[in-house]
């Protein structure tokens, strides 16, 4: 009841909450360095990341866009660029997946779970570190992009708006990759589970194609699904146009993940054997 | 209140632990005490229960009934203060491959909260005593199973733990790597460190423990020195080969009528032994005369003390290694708390036992 008798008794060698807090701060960046030195390690990671989004832009660029018509007087690669980086965001928590269920099966996870460092961390760092990789991704498909003409032509500022927002919504991708790498636990289970929702999600979205293009029960899905309102979003903030319906829309779905699958990863970690 | 500390207690103190997965009953009600600076071997076959009292004791699992302390820290009630007590070390290698082994026990440093310095230091230090040195800066990708094993202990130890659990630490090493094994851990129990051990290996417990508690079906079935449990079987085992898998009935028939115990035959090894109790080298001649008698062409037949695999055969009607082989054949490979329930531990267990008694019937 009162605030004062409520002080929980420790015992003297138990660290206070500044320590604590220090310590799941110094415990992330530990983990996230050593996800960081992992991934700069193995050659199979950087193609994923990289070559992999490099080979979508080329295909989508130079093969299908020449069938595809878009709306209004855009070029297609500007249409399609910002589809292709939320589309390289979502799938770069591929990674997030499968390097979690591969600590898990390896017992690295348990190892770190018996020592007496911040809970936290093994999550915090794993979304640190794969957030960072995200970005760097994103940057250098945006460069890639640069290359076959694709321009931002609404300023730098919703340039790097658009870059954060790509980013936001692949930490989000990235705590349900997290939530079913943990929960899954075996490496291949979770690549072909990836493909299961990832591929609809971000192809069956105004990503690639206008909308108005699928049939219409295929809209239906489309026109509400959260990757539709995150690259309009970006596609105005890139280009121009009416930003704030499109925005709120992702914004709740953004928030509504967030809610819904932290304490979902949280207790896959916790329970995680 | 209650969570006052008895350091004058054992390391290890465990009462009427139970644990299942679903309808699996991996510990039925065990109890254990390791004193501080000794070493409990954990002794059972796969799927016993083992495994699942280590994650307990290193507070990776809850237990659902029962009491464990470590260092007199509840590992419910206060899993912090017993994850600064231990060093666990699993049966696989927990470390992270695509980094040297001199980054892995680093990282491992400052999750302990060593500073950088100290945590290089205790990486040195760590890889000197573990005969990792000149493959400091390897990949740990590229050590052999022995040199991984070897690192994982080593990271098990950065934080000076005051009781090491050792999950089967030589499974699946040659046994070259095996005895490199055991003077590490040996040396680590003379440095005072106390030690749980499981293993499914005899000689191991007989090399290593102190005292060894038995295990299988997730109780305790026996408990005792090496030399406690081997005078069980009451007195000596005479053994020997027979080449011709064809003779073995007949050679078990003949050497039934010498035998103070029921001898038993492994099909696959050819290999069969009988206890004889005390009457050593009068047994001896009989067996021979007898197996001449039954023209059974034998190797190696020779007299000599229990091994702890007679122990187990005494104690529960089936040698350790076959129970191993069924629990294998079953499945039994995850470790997830969520397997089927064939597959968890316990499996196999409906076969080995057929026609012994059964803990469970009834029940």
């Amino acid at each position: 009841m009162t605030a004062v008798t409520a002080v929980p008794a420790r015992s003297p060698d138990d660290p206070g909450v500044l320590d604590r807090a220090r310590w799941a701060i110094s415990d992330t960046l530990t983990i996230t360095r050593r996800n960081l030195l992992v991934w700069t390690r193995v050659p199979a990671y950087l193609v994923f990341t990289v070559i992999q989004p490099v080979m979508f832009v080329l295909l989508f660029r130079y093969v299908f866009g020449g069938a595809i018509s878009v709306p209004g007087h855009i070029h297609y690669v500007n249409f399609l660029m910002p589809g292709i980086i939320a589309q390289t965001a979502a799938f770069a928590t591929f990674g997030t997946a499968i390097a979690l269920a591969q600590e898990l099966k390896k017992g690295v996870i348990d190892r770190l779970r018996s020592m007496p460092m911040a809970r936290s961390a093994v999550l915090a760092g794993r979304l640190v570190a794969d957030t960072g990789r995200m970005l760097v991704t994103i940057l250098i498909v945006v460069g890639v992009g640069y290359a076959v003409d694709f321009r931002f032509s609404n300023g730098a500022f919703n340039a790097i708006l658009m870059v954060v927002l790509a980013t936001v919504f692949g930490l989000a991708i990235c705590l349900i990759s997290a939530f079913t790498g943990l929960a899954i636990g075996d490496e291949e289970s979770v690549q072909a589970f990836g493909l299961i929702w990832l591929f609809p999600l971000t192809f069956l979205s105004s990503a690639f194609v206008p909308i108005s293009s699928m049939p219409g029960w295929l809209q239906a899905f489309a026109n509400n699904q959260p990757v539709t309102y995150v690259v309009n979003t970006m596609r105005s903030l890139a280009l121009g146009g009416p930003i704030a319906s499109n925005f709120w829309k992702a914004a709740i779905w953004l928030v509504g993940i967030f809610v819904v699958f932290s304490p979902l990863a949280v207790r896959a970690y916790k329970r995680a054997s | 209140m209650q969570l006052a500390r008895d350091s004058s207690g054992p390391a290890v103190l465990v009462e009427g632990l139970t644990k299942s997965f679903g309808d699996v009953h991996a510990l039925r009600g065990i109890d254990l005490a390791v004193p501080r600076g000794t070493v409990l071997g954990v002794l059972g076959p796969n799927g016993a229960g083992k495994t699942t009292a280590v994650r307990i004791l290193t507070t990776l699992l809850r237990p659902d009934k029962g009491r464990a302390l470590v260092e007199g820290r509840d590992v419910v009630r206060e899993p912090a203060a017993v994850r600064r007590e231990i060093g666990l070390s699993g049966q696989s290698a927990a470390i992270q491959e695509e980094l040297t082994g001199r980054e892995n026990l680093e990282i491992v440093g400052r999750l302990f909260h060593l500073s950088w310095p100290q945590a290089r230091v205790r990486a040195v230090e760590l890889l000197e005593q573990f005969d990792l040195t000149d493959a400091a800066d390897r990949h740990a990708k590229n050590y052999s199973g022995g040199m991984q094993r070897r690192l994982d202990l080593a990271a098990s130890l950065v934080g000076h733990p005051h009781v090491l659990f050792l999950d089967e630490p030589t499974t699946g090493l040659d046994p070259r790597s095996r005895l490199g094994m055991w003077d590490i851990i040996k040396a680590l129990v003379e440095g005072g460190t106390t030690l749980l051990l499981t293993t499914q290996y005899l000689d191991e417990a007989d090399e290593l423990a102190d005292q060894i508690v038995v295990i299988d079906h997730g109780l305790v079935i026996a408990s005792g020195t090496a030399d406690e449990l081997k005078s069980r079987v009451g007195g000596d085992v005479l053994e020997f080969i027979v080449p011709d898998r064809d003779r073995i009935s007949d050679a078990v028939t003949a050497v039934g009528r010498v035998g103070e115990s029921e001898p038993h035959a492994d099909k696959d090894t050819g290999v069969v032994t009988v206890g004889v109790g005390g009457r050593g080298s009068d047994a001896l001649i009989d067996a021979v005369r007898s197996l001449d008698a039954a023209s059974v062409q034998t190797k190696g037949l020779a007299l000599r003390r229990p091994s702890l695999d007679d122990v187990f055969l005494a104690l529960t009607g089936h040698a350790a290694e076959e129970e191993e082989q069924e629990a294998r054949s079953s499945g039994r490979r995850g470790r997830r708390g969520t397997a089927k329930p064939a597959a968890g531990p316990g499996a196999g267990k409906r076969a080995v036992t057929d026609g012994q008694t059964d803990p469970e019937a009834g029940s």
